[in-house]
C-alpha cells in the first residue's frame, strides 16, 4: 500500500513544484466544472489563460488587477512569515481607500499633481491605522488577531457604506450611493495613453525588491522570521515579539491601504459600496501560492489576476456566473495545501506488515525501524 | 418597551442565538479535541445553499437538515484529512475552506437566489399559555433541541468515558496515544461532528430562519461562532448563554431601527461585529484564565512517531 514517509529534509524542488502541481489540479477541476455545466472546456481555458495575455490591452488589465494583489500579498507574506495571522487585509484595503478618497475629495481646481502623493500616503496611513487596532488589541489584551482583524472587515465595510450613503454622497449624483468623481489631478498617473495601467505597477515592482531586501538582507526581517519559526530562539536572541507584532501588522496594513489608494484613485476614480472586490482575501491565496516569497508572489499575483479576468470574460462571453472566480481561488489554495504535503513527505510503496504482535503500535514504528536498517 | 415587544425581542433572540449556538457547539467539540477549524463560515454557507436546494426540491425541512449535516461533515472531513493526516497548517486549511465556501456557495446557489420557500411548517408548543407562549410557543423544534444538545454535551464531556478520551486527545495527544487511543481517528470524528453542526447552523440560516438563499447570507456568523468558543472558555453552557447574548445584540439592532432611533443603520449593523471584538478583548485580557481553560494542544499538529 502507499504510505507517507517523512523526508530527511524539506524538498526544495517540491516547494516550488507544489504550486505548479496545484495549478494543474485546479485547471483539471475547472475543466470538469465547465464540462458539467455543458460548456466547451477548451474555450473556457482560453478565457483564463490566453485572452488575458493576448494583446497589450490584456496585459494592461492584468497589471491593474495584479497591482493590489501583489502589494497586499507582499505585506501579508511578512505577517505570515512572522506567524501572525492578519486575515483582515480586506478591511485595511477599504479604510486605506477611504482615507485616500477623502484626500482626493479635498482637491480644488488648481491643486497640483503633488496631491497624488498625498492620496497614496493617506491610503498607507489608513491601512496602518486599521491594522494597528488589531495589533493593539492583540498586544494589550491578547485578543486573537485572526478574529479581530476579520471582524474589522465587516466594520470597515459598514463604515464605507455609511460614508457613501451619507455624508460623502455626491449631491449631484441622483441619490446614488457614491462620492463625486475625483478630479483628474488626483488620479494615479497612467503609464501609457489609451491603457488603464498606471504607475501602481511600477510601485508594486519596486515593493517586490524592497520586500526581498527586508526579508532576506535586513536584520528586522530576519528577527521577524525567527520569531515566526522558533519563538523561543527569538526570545533567547532578544528579539521582542511585541515589536514583531507591530511591525508585521503595520507593514501588512500599510500595504493593503496603499493598494486601496491605488484602486480608489486609479481605475475606480470614486468611492462606491463596490470598492471591496475581495482583493484582501484573494491576496492571502496569492501569498501562500507565491511561497511567501516576493518573486513567487509576483507570479502568483499575475496568475490570480488571470483568474479574475478570466472569470469576468467567462461571465460576459459564456454566460457563466462570475462567482466561478471564487471557486477557482478556493480550489487553488486547497490543492496547494494538499500538494505541500509532499514538501515534507514522500509517497512510498510498501507491503503491509503481516503479523502484528498484540499490544504493539502498528505501521509507523515498524516502518521507521525497517528504514534505518 | 412593553411586554409584547419584549417578548418579540426574546423570541427573536432565542431564534438568532440558536443558530450561533449550533455552530459554536460544533466548533467547541473539535476544539476540545485540539483542532481549530477556521472554515466554519465556508461550511455554513455551502450547507445553507445545499440545504436550501433540498428544501426547494423536496419541500421537506428535515431532509434539508440532513443535507446540511452531511455537507458540513463532508467539508470538515476534507479539512480533517488535510490537517490531521497530512499535517497541513490548521489555520491555512481552515481559511482555505472558508474562502472556497464563499465562492462555491455563490456559484452553486445562483439558480436558487430567486427561490422562496412558500410552505414553511409552523410549530405550536403550548403557545396559548401566557408569558411562555409569546416567547417559546412558536419556536422551531431545533431551538429546544439545541438546549437539549447543550445538556447532552455537558454530560458527554464531563460524565462519559468517551468525553474524557476526547478531552485527553485535546489536552495531550501524546499521552492519549501512549494509552493506545487512535488520536487521529478521534480528532477526525470530532472535526466531522463540528462540521455537521456548522452545516446544521447553515441550514438553519437559509431554510428555517429566513426561507431564502442570498449570496454570503451567513455574514460572518461562522467567525462569531469561533469567537464564542473562546468567550465561553470552551464550556457548553457558557457557549449557549453567549450565543443568546449575541443573538440578542443582533436582534437589538433591528429593534432599534424599528423604534426609529436616530443612528445610521450602518452603525447598528456594525453592532454584532464590534460586540464580538469587545467580548474577545474582555475575555482574553486575562491570559492566565484563557490558558487555564484552553485545551492545551489546541491548534498543534500531532503525528504519532
Amino acid at each position: 500500500m502507499l504510505r507517507l514517509e517523512a523526508r530527511q529534509e524539506p524538498s526544495r524542488a517540491m516547494s516550488w513544484g507544489s504550486p505548479l502541481l496545484a495549478l494543474c489540479l485546479t485547471t483539471i477541476a475547472g475543466m470538469a466544472i465547465f464540462m458539467w455545466l455543458g460548456k466547451d472546456p477548451v474555450k473556457a481555458l482560453q478565457m483564463f489563460f490566453w485572452e488575458p495575455v493576448r494583446n497589450v490591452y490584456g496585459w494592461s488589465e492584468l497589471g491593474i488587477k495584479a497591482t493590489p494583489l501583489i502589494l497586499i500579498a507582499l505585506g501579508l507574506a511578512v505577517c505570515f512569515r512572522s506567524n501572525f495571522w492578519n486575515i483582515g487585509a480586506e478591511g485595511q484595503f477599504i479604510v486605506g481607500g477611504l482615507a485616500a478618497g477623502w484626500v482626493a475629495m479635498q482637491a480644488g481646481p488648481d491643486t497640483g499633481r503633488w496631491i497624488v502623493l498625498a492620496v497614496l500616503l493617506a491610503g498607507l496611513a489608513g491601512g496602518m491605522l486599521w491594522a494597528s487596532l488589531t495589533a493593539f488589541l492583540r498586544d494589550r489584551f491578547h485578543a486573537s488577531e485572526i478574529l479581530v482583524s476579520l471582524m474589522l472587515v465587516y466594520v470597515a465595510d459598514q463604515l464605507l457604506a455609511y460614508l457613501v450613503y451619507g455624508p460623502w454622497k455626491d449631491p449631484a449624483g441622483f441619490n446614488f450611493p457614491q462620492t463625486i468623481t475625483f478630479l483628474e489631478s488626483t488620479r494615479i498617473p497612467k503609464l501609457f495613453s489609451g491603457l488603464r495601467v498606471n504607475i501602481g505597477v511600477v510601485v508594486a515592482a519596486l515593493s517586490v525588491a524592497l520586500f526581498w531586501l527586508l526579508l532576506f538582507r535586513l536584520r528586522t526581517g530576519f528577527a521577524l522570521q525567527v520569531g515566526g519559526l522558533a519563538p523561543e530562539a527569538a526570545r533567547y536572541a532578544g528579539f521582542s515579539s511585541k515589536r514583531a507584532l507591530w511591525i508585521a501588522f503595520l507593514i501588512s496594513g500599510g500595504m493593503a491601504g496603499l493598494a486601496g489608494a491605488f484602486e480608489v484613485a486609479g481605475p475606480l476614480g470614486q468611492l462606491t459600496p463596490y470598492v471591496p472586490a475581495g482583493y484582501g482575501f484573494a491576496a492571502i491565496i496569492v501569498a501562500f501560492v507565491g511561497r511567501l516569497h516576493p518573486v513567487g508572489i509576483v507570479l502568483s499575483g499575475i496568475l490570480m489576476s488571470m483568474i479574475y479576468i478570466g472569470g469576468e470574460l467567462a461571465q460576459s462571453r459564456m454566460g457563466l456566473p462570475k462567482s466561478i472566480t471564487g471557486v477557482f481561488q478556493g480550489l487553488l489554495l486547497f490543492s496547494l495545501l494538499a500538494c505541500d504535503t509532499f514538501v515534507l513527505y514522500r509517497l512510498r510503496w510498501q507491503q503491509k506488515p503481516k503479523a502484528q504482535p498484540k499490544g504493539q503500535r502498528p505501521a509507523d514504528q515498524a516502518s521507521a525501524l525497517g528504514d534505518s536498517k | 418597551m412593553n411586554w409584547d415587544s419584549l417578548a418579540m425581542l426574546l423570541a427573536a433572540t432565542l431564534s438568532g442565538g440558536t443558530l450561533l449556538a449550533l455552530a459554536g457547539l460544533g466548533l467547541l467539540i473539535n476544539e476540545r479535541a485540539g483542532v481549530v477549524n477556521l472554515g466554519a463560515e465556508g461550511m455554513m454557507l455551502v450547507a445553507a445553499v445545499c440545504g436550501f436546494a433540498v428544501a426547494v426540491h423536496t419541500g421537506s425541512e428535515w431532509l434539508a437538515i440532513v443535507a446540511g449535516l452531511l455537507t458540513g461533515a463532508l467539508m470538515a472531513g476534507v479539512f480533517g484529512l488535510l490537517t490531521i493526516w497530512l499535517n497541513t497548517n490548521q489555520y491555512a486549511a481552515g481559511l482555505a475552506l472558508s474562502l472556497f465556501g464563499v465562492g462555491f456557495s455563490a456559484f452553486i446557489g445562483l439558480p436558487y437566489s430567486q427561490a422562496k420557500l412558500t410552505e414553511r411548517p409552523s410549530y405550536d408548543f403550548f403557545a396559548d399559555i401566557p408569558v411562555w407562549g409569546p416567547v417559546w410557543g412558536h419556536q422551531h423544534p431545533l431551538v429546544f433541541l439545541t438546549i437539549a444538545a447543550t445538556a447532552g454535551l455537558v454530560w458527554f464531556l464531563y460524565r462519559s468515558r468517551a468525553g474524557l478520551i476526547l478531552r485527553a486527545v485535546g489536552e495531550s495527544p501524546e499521552s492519549a496515544h501512549a494509552l493506545g487511543y487512535p488520536v487521529r481517528k478521534i480528532r477526525l470524528a470530532a472535526v466531522m461532528c463540528g462540521g455537521a453542526l456548522c452545516g446544521l447552523a447553515g441550514v438553519y440560516v437559509s431554510v428555517i430562519y429566513t426561507g431564502l438563499w442570498v449570496e454570503g447570507m451567513v455574514a460572518g456568523k461562522g467567525w462569531i461562532a469561533l469567537a464564542l468558543t473562546t468567550f465561553a472558555s470552551w464550556r457548553p453552557v457558557r457557549l449557549l448563554l453567549g450565543a443568546y447574548l449575541f443573538g440578542g445584540v443582533t436582534m437589538l439592532q433591528f429593534q432599534l431601527q424599528g423604534a426609529g432611533v436616530q443612528i445610521p443603520s450602518q452603525f447598528l449593523s456594525m453592532l454584532p461585529y464590534v460586540a464580538t471584538i469587545v467580548v474577545l478583548v474582555l475575555i482574553s485580557r486575562n491570559a492566565v484564565f484563557i490558558r487555564a481553560n484552553m485545551p492545551a494542544s489546541l491548534g498543534k499538529p500531532f503525528r504519532p512517531e
